[in-house]
């Protein structure tokens, strides 16, 4: 025998398949009758999710239902993965706004970066994750889309530990 | 009371089959899902539940989806034969039904009627024969799929099935030994008692004195029904599916159908043959016994029919469960095992326990002990230490034995002379 190979005891003659199959056998009964389930009935109860989760995109609005964004460009400059598109464009009072805002959130990592750089705090992750689509194009959210989202807006800290200690 | 004349027989009979070919389809829907329910118990899952309350229309989905999905045809398969073995794999299990008695005789306005489809005289070669059909169904679809996974496991089946066929038929001697008859309700009525009306008969289950052939009844039926531990013929492991690999849509649902009806089959099997079959225990109202003349001994009622079906169904249900147990517990017996187990054990320990039933036969009937409870206890105190000698045997690896024994020997040797590094198990 090759040098290394373990040898494991296995038992040998004294192996009895009727008893073994008879141990076997007396475990199994007992979940039979008395099943620990722990599945969880997925769409009727769900998860509670921890206000830091990371999911999908939110963006704030004001009280009018217009976006937050003021087109500052550095949601995308941060960006690791360049998913954000922004076309900045100033109306007649000279207030920049997104003329284009759009998340690809196929190719967002969630990594939170948008809403930690974001100066008026306007785009956000959201606590939320069924965001199942039939068609690939349905995955890029316009501001529209992103402005009438309603999941809670991630926490960027655990408001009851703020240092993460 | 009379029996049936023969007009109404017509009548009775398209009724019975109907009756139990929808009562047997609906059995196996129900097993289906009952199997999956019990697995995910096993495993600590919930089992289907999406479909319907507790997921009871299950199976129907299922259903719908094996007629829904498309018919695939290999380009190398022969199709005559590929079109046929799922039928040869499901009809068999079916019409093995037709010899079973589901319960007591049932008294009508013509007479009195049997609860079985066909009360043939040779109801258990009938038995024997059809269940050495259900081969042909594994062996034809793994030949005919043109696949080297499907002829795999269509040899491994062929070879499985006829190895334990034999370990089958040789298991159910004993009981034609002491019934001295191959009728099916005749055998019943061996496990009953008549008070001396009629012939004479043990009045004792038949597992109590012919233990030794109910456990090799129980095994090579396992066997022959290709559940875990015997499925080899399906090793998914080694062989995709098996014989059934190339198969789709309805085609592979009528395998499926068939391997839930050889279940249902042989559970009823062995509750007829060694449980009683539909007999009532501790209760002597349900003795009816319809003689292969005609002559009717003991009281049937329309009310013993039902109570009787429930305790053939409780009895067959409670086999079942055991089966599906047995098979979401113990893993697959290795392949040179299974052969051992069936050429090496069941073959020629059947075949002398045939010689000992016969011998313990003759010398009873030589001490004049009268045909009754005392000689199936004088055989069952027998069968107590056979089942004693053949487990004490097949336990310790002194028959059969654990996959690791010819190794730790080998290693065991190979060591003990010194030669090769010393193991480190062996401190």
């Amino acid at each position: 025998m090759p040098g290394g190979v373990k040898v494991m005891r296995r038992p040998g003659k004294k192996g009895s398949y009727v008893r073994a199959a008879l141990k076997g056998m007396s475990v199994t009964f007992r979940h039979m009758v008395n099943p620990r389930k722990v599945t969880q009935q997925y769409p009727d109860e769900k998860w509670e999710l921890s206000p830091r989760m990371r999911g999908t995109h939110r963006m704030a609005t004001h009280e009018d239902g217009r976006a937050k964004c003021v087109a500052c460009g550095l949601c995308p400059t941060v960006c690791p993965v360049n998913c954000i598109k922004l076309i900045p464009a100033e109306d007649e009072n000279g207030e920049r706004y997104a003329a284009v805002y759009e998340i690809d959130e196929f190719r967002c990592i969630f990594c939170g970066f948008c809403q930690e750089v974001c100066p008026v705090e306007a785009i956000h992750l959201g606590v939320h994750y069924e965001n199942a689509e039939y068609s690939r194009e349905r995955w890029v959210y316009d501001l529209e889309r992103l402005c009438s989202q309603t999941q809670p807006f991630t926490a960027l800290w655990d408001p009851a530990d703020p240092a993460s200690e | 009371m009379e029996t049936l004349a023969d007009g109404p027989f017509l009548v009775t009979t398209l009724v019975k089959v109907l009756l139990f070919f929808t009562l047997l389809m609906l059995m196996v829907a129900g097993l289906v899902l009952f199997e999956r329910k019990v697995a995910g118990f096993i495993q600590d899952r919930s089992g289907p539940n999406r479909v319907g309350p507790w997921g009871l229309l299950q199976t129907a989905a299922d259903g719908i989806k094996f007629v829904l999905k498309e018919e695939t045809y290999p380009d190398a398969a022969n199709l005559a034969f590929f079109l046929l073995a799922p039928m040869l794999a499901m009809v068999p299990a079916t019409i093995l039904f037709a010899v079973i008695p589901f319960a007591s005789p049932l008294p009508t306005g013509w007479g009195v009627v049997h609860v079985i489809v066909a009360d043939v005289p040779i109801g258990f070669l009938y038995v024997l024969a059809v269940a050495s059909f259900g081969v042909y169904g594994v062996v034809m679809a793994g030949w005919s799929s043109g696949s080297k996974y499907a002829f795999l496991g269509g040899l491994r089946g062929s070879a499985q099935m006829i190895s334990y066929e034999v370990g089958l038929a040789l298991s159910l001697i004993p009981i034609v030994l002491l019934g001295g008859g191959v009728r099916i309700p005749d055998l019943v009525a061996l496990q009953q008692g008549f008070a001396g009306q009629g012939p004479p008969t043990l009045g004792l289950w038949l597992f109590l004195p012919l233990g030794v052939g109910f456990l090799f009844f129980f095994v090579a039926g396992l066997a022959e029904s290709n559940r875990i531990p015997f499925d080899l013929p399906e090793a998914e492991a080694e062989l995709i599916a098996g014989y059934h690999t190339e198969y789709s849509a309805m085609k592979f649902g009528m395998f499926f159908l068939g391997e839930y009806a050889h279940m249902l089959t042989t559970a009823a099997l062995i509750t007829v043959f060694f449980l009683g079959g539909w007999d009532i225990p501790f209760w002597s109202g349900d003795n009816i016994r319809v003689l292969a003349d005609g002559t009717v001994i003991g009281n049937p009622t329309w009310w013993k029919t039902v109570l009787t079906f429930l305790c053939f169904t409780a009895k067959t249900g409670a086999l079942v469960t055991v089966f599906v147990w047995i098979r979401w517990t113990l893993p697959r017996f290795r392949y040179d095992q299974l052969m051992e187990l069936g050429w090496k054990v069941i073959i020629v320990a059947a075949t002398a326990y045939v010689f000992i039933v016969a011998g313990a036969v003759l010398v009873l009937d030589r001490m004049g002990i009268p045909f009754g409870l005392e000689y199936a206890g004088i055989l069952t105190a027998l069968n107590v230490v056979l089942v004693g000698i053949l487990l004490f045997g097949v336990d310790r690896g002194r028959l059969a034995r654990g996959a690791a024994y010819d190794v730790v020997r080998r290693l065991a040797r190979t060591s003990g002379s010194g030669a090769g590094p010393a193991t480190p198990s062996r401190t």
